[in-house]
């Protein structure tokens, strides 16, 4: 069980006449994961809110000023309970095979994997990068061995670097540089699995704070984290992995918004007619209970 | 046959002798046996017994019109984008009535088909999980739009105006070569084409039977406002602008039907609403024509780095805010893909077959398919799956099977099995040929007709006539116009005389004038802002005159009010050293951009005589030496801006955008006018500054009539700020501005008076007391500080 609590703000130089915003920054109730209560507040108050669901069942919310506003709040404060039941069980089929189970898969629905393999808005397949993955895994290789050798020899070669990469930064320049944050781990990863035929995922969402006794503090747990889903064939489903720490997720990562790629899920999106330059801060708490 | 008639075939004939048609495909003039189709045979007996010459006026009187219209296209190359002559092909293709109205049948089958696979697809997508649409074509379309999913259209209908291209295959049987379900473009160009070429044929047409087309866009007008959910939602038509290649169509489209034409800033997503920000605040929208593709359409939502979308928009439409012709995501059916599986479909969702097949398509996906591809080579296009692109506007990934040399075959073959799901096979059909008239004869060249449907409250109709596209070559992937095609006119021929028909109904009842609509705050900011440009450049190029005049007269650069006024200009952008500056290339070239964002708005004379004064003045920069032959350019220029003002005063309607284009002139040239005497009828000013001032001010007659004296600076401040009569004071630009506030909407609000109309107030009566001694030059920066903040204001009020 976890107390969350996330604090976004923008501070803009010469107001902005006129905003909207989108947030995706509500934890989502999945197997394994409640969410037991949960409020988002704006300050100032908006003058208009709409709260929906996006195609993948994140929650938005919409948060448009129609006056001048200088500086602006979000926060999120809630508690979730999280409990894993960790599987050790591989059912997945060799890489080479998962083209079978995918086409038994003929649904649209949100978690049909045929959304997760081909480009997306920020994931565009690149020979380096699908280099990179058949030197990892073959075709022979079961799907879920497959995707743990791809996060380990991501987390291996890349060096955790803030200072790197921005927001907007494409993945391949990344995976050149060898350096990035977790968005970036994320995005090099489910290149590297769409270009081996395995549907992959963003997952966005939250990382324990401070880790428990004896355990090493993970890399990403002062703002919004990311990772990556896999499909693993019609038996085994969805699994998670945390390239950025090259962990199979369990407790510690809880689950905001899924998507194909950073644009299905970013936190806030805004449109903000305004000359000027703005600052923003992000601050996340999650403290177990 | 009487003797006559015997004539004219004989002519016909002789006309036609060296006209033929490839062996092997289907000509719209000829029979396979070499006969003329009965329906072209006045068409042929006209343009045989024409002289060459009588010809040649002929063309040049449907061209003309063209020119006068300003109908042009944009040709993209290399990343730049230039206007270019419209390409009309003057012979149009003759269709009979009885052979379109099956054709018309079975586009209309089509129509709701395809509305029927959109409802599914945005929403229970039975079609995939049915098997009767692999889930990875609709999952990889980059227009399959996920937020749209779910989202139901207010009326229940998706799809609202279509297009379609069609050619006739050898057997002579119309097929669809691809649907255009996004946001079709050409029903404006075949109007356009349809009045030129009547033109052409202006004896011939009016009793030759062609079924009109005016009837087509009312019936789809009306549909239009027949959406609206209440009366007071407004119809609008969304363009992404000026800078694509049809947007002289949806100026000219806007125009015609008489609804507004929008851009994405012009529009506002609050509350579940759409609006439009207008200069007396927001109105809602209820009906968008959206020429703008999908994706663009809202940053929020879809492509985030669009920045001529609405922000909001499709949140909105969950509320059922709107409806958009056609719904967000229609994009969808245009992959060349779906064309594989619609026979099916067809079978399927309704139990008929097409009446209208579509070209023949096998997706690469499917074993029995791919293996069928590759073994028919020969014969095949093969291209990217979800290309939106038609098979014969070859993209660089598409590629013609019969042309492959036979080294490159096995690579084909490895591409196949490689990237199967990602390819189509398209059937290479020979299209049929008319004719065109090149160097004074007729020659058979292939083509497609577009064709446009649009639903009303009673089913699909069906435009009788289309848009064809014109091979320059025997080539037929070179139809397209920005590879040297060109473009004719469909005429459908009835049996029974047409009534003659126009858009406009006849008015019933009693005689109401009806006020021009609402006025978007961007088309607003763009005449206030043209207002501006062009004054200012009238300004900079009358100074920059009286530098070259007295540099001719002196020959001395250093001379102290040549230095003087050197640095004034420079502090404005501008650089006497080149003969005609840059500044002024570039001030005329920001007023011809705020005149092409409103051309729906804007006179065809008034944009010809600025679109005149850009080339001119880029003549001009590549002979004009300083000196004497600069001061002559620039009086050449000052000419043409006058001709540019009168058309603009004396044409155009005195409503709201021309009061926003006055006050723009007006505050720009008050503002000029008291920089330039704070630097040149100052008493520390070079000696001659004030004659130069009473120049430039353009007031050098008066003068010397008024005050019979040498020009000092009680007389010069007198007659250039203070002289309510001198329409180039300062004191008329207020006067001015006072005179257009008190019209704008917001001038007075519960009897307040705006910021704006309260500082042009002020400042009128302020000058208007004043003595010449009183405006010093303090006053008069002073002065240009307000005249900011009236601009500010302004902009605040209305145009933000």
């Amino acid at each position: 069980m976890y107390d969350i609590t996330l604090s976004i703000s923008y501070h803009y130089d010469s107001p902005a006449a006129v905003s909207h915003n989108m947030l995706r920054i509500l934890p989502r109730t999945l197997p394994g994961q409640q969410l037991i209560t949960g409020l988002i507040t704006a300050d100032p108050r908006p003058s208009f809110r709409r709260d929906s669901l996006d195609f993948f069942g994140n929650v938005i919310t919409e948060i448009g000023y129609d006056m001048p506003v200088k500086d602006v709040f979000f926060r999120f404060a809630g508690r979730v309970r999280r409990n894993v039941e960790a599987s050790n069980l591989d059912l997945s089929p060799q890489v080479g095979k998962l083209a079978s189970d995918l086409s038994a898969a003929a649904t649209l629905d949100s978690i049909s994997p045929h959304h997760f393999t081909g480009p997306s808005d920020r994931i565009h397949l690149h020979p380096e990068i699908a280099a990179f993955a058949r030197q990892q895994a073959s075709s022979s290789m079961s799907v879920v061995s497959a995707v743990q050798a791809i996060s380990q020899a991501i987390h291996r070669e890349l060096i955790f670097d803030p200072e790197a990469t921005e927001v907007a930064t494409l993945p391949i320049e990344a995976f050149r540089a060898r350096r990035g944050v977790c968005q970036d781990f994320t995005h090099i990863m489910i290149t590297a699995l769409r270009s081996l035929g395995i549907p992959a995922g963003y997952v966005s969402g939250f990382l324990r704070t401070i880790p428990p006794t004896g355990q090493e503090r993970l890399e990403g747990a002062d703002a919004m984290h990311a990772w990556v889903q896999a499909w693993c064939g019609m038996e085994m489903g969805w699994m998670q992995i945390d390239p950025t720490n090259n962990i199979v997720v369990g407790g510690d990562h809880i689950v905001v918004a899924l998507g194909r790629d950073y644009s299905d899920v970013a936190p806030i999106k805004g449109a903000i007619r305004t000359v000027g330059k703005h600052e923003t801060e992000h601050e996340v708490n999650v403290i177990p209970l | 046959m009487n003797g006559q008639a015997r004539a004219q075939l004989e002519s016909s004939l002789q006309f036609l002798q060296s006209y033929r048609p490839p062996i092997g495909v289907t000509d719209e003039l000829l029979q396979r046996d070499g006969s003329l189709r009965p329906v072209w045979r006045p068409l042929i007996e006209l343009l045989a017994s024409q002289s060459p010459e009588a010809m040649a006026r002929r063309m040049a009187a449907g061209d003309q019109y063209l020119n006068d219209a300003g109908v042009y296209f944009r040709q993209l190359a290399q990343g730049a984008s230039t206007e270019r002559a419209w390409p009309l092909s003057h012979i149009p293709v003759v269709i009979a009535g009885a052979e379109w109205q099956q054709l018309a049948e079975g586009i209309a089958q089509r129509a709701e088909l395809l509305e029927q696979v959109m409802a599914d697809l945005y929403g229970p997508a039975r079609l995939v999980r049915e098997g009767l649409l692999p889930a990875e074509l609709i999952a990889r379309n980059s227009e399959w739009l996920r937020p749209l999913v779910g989202v139901q259209p207010p009326g229940g209908h998706y799809l609202h105006f279509l297009a379609f291209e069609i050619g006739r295959s050898p057997d002579g049987g119309w097929f669809v070569l691809g649907d255009r379900t996004q946001a079709p473009s050409g029903a404006g160009f075949a109007l356009e084409n349809r009045m030129a070429t009547s033109r052409v044929f202006f004896d011939h047409y009016p009793n030759a039977n062609v079924e009109r087309l005016a009837g087509f866009f009312r019936g789809f007008r009306d549909a239009l406002n027949d959406l609206r959910q209440d009366m007071d939602g407004r119809v609008a038509i969304l363009t992404p602008g000026q800078e694509t290649d049809t947007y002289f169509e949806h100026a000219y489209i806007a125009r015609y039907l008489g609804f507004m034409l929008l851009e994405g800033e012009d529009i506002k997503a609050e509350r579940g609403r759409l609006n439009v920000r207008t200069i007396s605040g927001p109105e809602p929208i209820s009906v968008m024509w959206r020429r703008l593709d999908s994706r663009f359409a809202d940053p929020l939502e879809l492509d985030e780095s669009s920045a001529i979308g609405t922000p909001g928009m499709v949140s909105t439409l969950r509320d059922g805010a709107a409806t958009i012709v056609n719904a967000l995501g229609s994009g969808v059916l245009e992959a060349r893909a779906l064309l594989a599986f619609l026979p099916r479909i067809s079978q399927v969702l309704t139990g008929a077959p097409l009446k209208l097949p579509n070209i023949a398509t096998w997706w690469c996906g499917q074993p029995q398919e791919r293996a069928y591809v590759k073994s028919n080579l020969a014969r095949m296009i093969i291209g990217p799956a979800l290309s939106t692109q038609l098979p014969f506007d070859a993209d660089s990934a598409t590629f013609l099977g019969g042309s492959f040399r036979t080294a490159a075959r096995p690579s084909i073959e490895e591409w196949l099995v490689s990237d199967g799901a990602g390819l189509v096979g398209q059937e290479s059909v020979s299209l049929s040929t008319t004719p065109a008239l090149v160097n004074g004869s007729l020659v058979p060249r292939p083509m497609t007709v577009r064709v446009f449907a649009a639903r009303t409250s009673k089913g699909w109709i069906v435009m009788p006539g289309g848009y064809a596209r014109i091979g320059q070559s025997d080539d037929p992937t070179a139809l397209s116009m920005q590879k040297g095609g060109s473009v004719a006119d469909v005429w459908v021929i009835g049996e029974k005389p047409v009534v003659t028909d126009s858009l406009s109904d006849q008015p019933q009842g009693p005689f109401v004038r009806r006020m021009p609509g609402i006025l978007p705050s961007r088309a607003a900011d763009n005449l206030y802002w043209l207002g501006r440009y062009v004054e200012r450049a009238e300004g900079v190029i009358r100074l920059v005159r009286a530098y070259n005049r007295r540099l001719a007269e002196t020959g001395d650069p250093d001379q102290p009010l040549l230095a003087a006024l050197a640095q004034f200009l420079d502090r404005f952008g501008t650089d006497v050293s080149q003969p005609v500056p840059e500044n002024v290339l570039n001030l005329l070239d920001f007023a011809q951009n705020c005149a092409g964002k409103i051309r729906d708005r804007f006179s065809i004379d008034g944009w010809s005589a600025l679109a005149d004064l850009s080339r001119t003045v880029r003549d001009m920069s590549r002979t004009a030496r300083t000196g004497d032959d600069a001061s002559r350019a620039m009086s050449v220029l000052l000419r043409k801006l006058a001709g540019f003002s009168g058309l603009v005063h004396d044409n155009m309607f005195h409503f709201m955008g021309w009061r926003f284009l006055t006050i723009g002139r007006a505050l720009e040239r008050a503002d000029r006018t008291s920089a330039f005497l704070a630097e040149f009828a100052d008493v520390a000013s070079p000696p001659g500054g004030f004659d130069l001032a009473v120049e430039v001010g353009d007031s050098v007659m008066t003068h010397r009539r008024r005050y019979a004296v040498e020009t000092n600076r009680s007389t010069v401040i007198d007659l250039l700020a203070l002289d309510i009569n001198n329409p180039r004071s300062i004191l008329f630009q207020l006067e001015q501005i006072s005179r257009q506030d008190a019209y704008l909407p917001k001038s007075t609000v519960n009897g307040q008076m705006s910021p704006f109309s309260r500082t042009a107030l002020r400042l009128h009566t302020e000058l208007s007391v004043a003595t010449p001694d009183e405006v010093n030059t303090a006053r008069l920066w002073n002065l240009r500080d307000e005249i900011a903040t009236m601009s500010n204001d302004l902009t605040h009020l209305y145009l933000d």
